[in-house]
């Protein structure tokens, strides 16, 4: 327990230790810490970035979506146009059709009603002859009256 | 340390607290008298070591407190060679841990700007501190059993007069050589910081005016004085004391079986309530160096 030159020996000690310390120990080890401080700072900061970008990006495909819907809503109500369309054109052309269809019947049956006349007319001439050849007897001479009822045939 | 017939409670106790002291040998005559021999060497007694005067040095306490403080740096070196920004291994891990609380505590008492010093000694002081300290857990005997023997098989001395003490810091010239460091830190901020001028007139004119000069340069003188001496002599009671009542329960082993067990008990309650004394001597030998360079950068 006597102070002796162990007092001097432990602050030149002391000294030495205080400058490692201070020169190899503490600098890089500090510079570590803050850097890692920087990188912790760094990274918190992108990844709040990365959120800012999510909602963004979640933002637009929301709006592309609605834009797809209205689009398909329009493309929808388009082709029910077009169908509705399609329906009464097809309705139009049935009508006309059958119109056609109509009128050419009409024409045939008057045709067909007129070759009929015809026949019937040529053959009223020659019953009226027949007829009228046995009214008149044997007289009448076929050919000179033929004339005759040919022109009333074509007269009826 | 001594053969069981010779050996003494108060003897034990004396052996114990005595430094391995290297100086010049002394001998006394059948007057009483001592006078030097002119040979150098250990001394063999607590009173040779007394009269070996200042030009002696504890061999032990500066080989301890020397290994303990290279192994502080060796370790410290060893992180700050391989330290980086990335994930920390876990020994770096620790060594930050501590630097962390170092830094802490610097930023929250010092408030004296930048300062490249501060830091670094409250690190060096606080482990350096705590390693010393903590030599006061190893059993009080292992150590300079282990010293004496060792010393008597290779160089033949006499091992009941091979002193070996094992904590540094029960050893008033380590802790006062710390204190005197941290004095003359505080006295050159002082003087750098405020100025020749400044920091006599510190002295000088608080607390009582410029009319009180010489009584506020006494108390002054005092005050600063005071510093170094409270700093030195609380860390080396508190061991001091701590070491002594290890050796005191240590010195209830060979009483009897149920005093040695009642002794084991003691040693173990002691040791856990002084790994806290440890910690809080180291802790408060760190804090109060602070707060003097703080305060040898305050303007007044």
């Amino acid at each position: 327990m006597n102070i002796n030159a162990t007092l001097i020996g432990q602050a030149i000690a002391f000294l030495l230790f205080i400058g490692f310390c201070m020169k190899y120990v503490w600098p890089p080890i500090m510079q570590a810490l803050d850097d890692r401080k920087k990188k912790i700072a760094d990274g918190l900061a992108a990844a709040e970035r990365g959120k800012h970008e999510q909602e963004l990006a979640e933002k637009r495909a929301q709006q592309v979506i609605h834009e797809a819907k209205e689009q398909a809503n329009e493309i929808i109500s388009q082709a029910q146009r077009r169908g509705n369309e399609i329906v009464d054109e097809s309705k139009d052309s049935a009508r006309v059709e059958g119109d056609r269809i109509l009128t050419s019947a009409k024409a045939e049956i008057e045709q067909e009603a007129n070759r009929a006349k015809d026949e019937l007319r040529s053959q009223v001439g020659s019953v009226a002859l027949a007829g009228a050849a046995k009214i008149l007897g044997r007289e009448i001479d076929d050919k000179a009256h033929t004339d005759l009822l040919e022109e009333l045939v074509s007269r009826i | 340390m001594a053969s069981e017939t010779t050996i003494t409670t108060s003897g034990y106790i004396k052996h114990h607290l005595q430094n391995l002291t290297f100086g010049e040998k002394q001998i006394e005559s059948t007057t009483g008298t001592w006078s030097p021999t002119g040979e150098w060497g250990f001394a063999s007694s607590a009173q040779e070591a007394t009269q070996m005067g200042f030009w002696s040095i504890n061999v032990d306490t500066m080989l301890l407190s020397i290994l303990l403080g290279a192994l502080m740096m060796w370790f410290f070196r060893g992180v700050a060679k391989t330290v980086s920004a990335d994930v920390p291994t876990p020994v770096q891990n620790f060594a930050e841990m501590i630097i962390e609380f170092i830094n802490n505590t610097v930023r929250g008492s010092f408030s004296g700007g930048k300062n490249e010093l501060v830091a670094p000694l409250a690190l060096t002081i606080f482990v350096w501190v705590f390693l010393m300290n903590l030599m006061d857990l190893i059993p009080v005997d292992l150590l300079p059993m282990a010293v004496a023997q060792g010393a008597s098989a290779l160089f033949g001395a006499d091992p009941h007069h091979v002193y070996f003490k094992v904590v540094p810091s029960t050893d008033p010239n380590a802790t006062m050589g710390m204190a005197l460091v941290v004095f003359g830190l505080m006295l050159y901020y002082s003087f750098k910081i405020k100025g020749t001028a400044g920091f006599l007139a510190e002295l000088s004119f608080e607390p009582f005016g410029k009319w009180a000069l010489p009584i506020n340069l006494v108390l002054e003188t005092v005050t600063l004085l005071a510093k170094p001496f409270s700093l030195g002599l609380r860390l080396f009671g508190n061991m001091y004391a701590g070491e002594m009542v290890f050796i005191l329960i240590a010195t209830m082993y060979s009483a009897s079986l149920v005093l040695g067990s009642l002794a084991g008990l003691l040693q173990i309650g002691w040791a856990i309530f002084h790994i806290l004394i440890i910690m809080l001597q180291a802790f408060i030998f760190m804090v109060l160096t602070i707060v003097y360079i703080d305060m040898a950068h305050q303007h007044h």
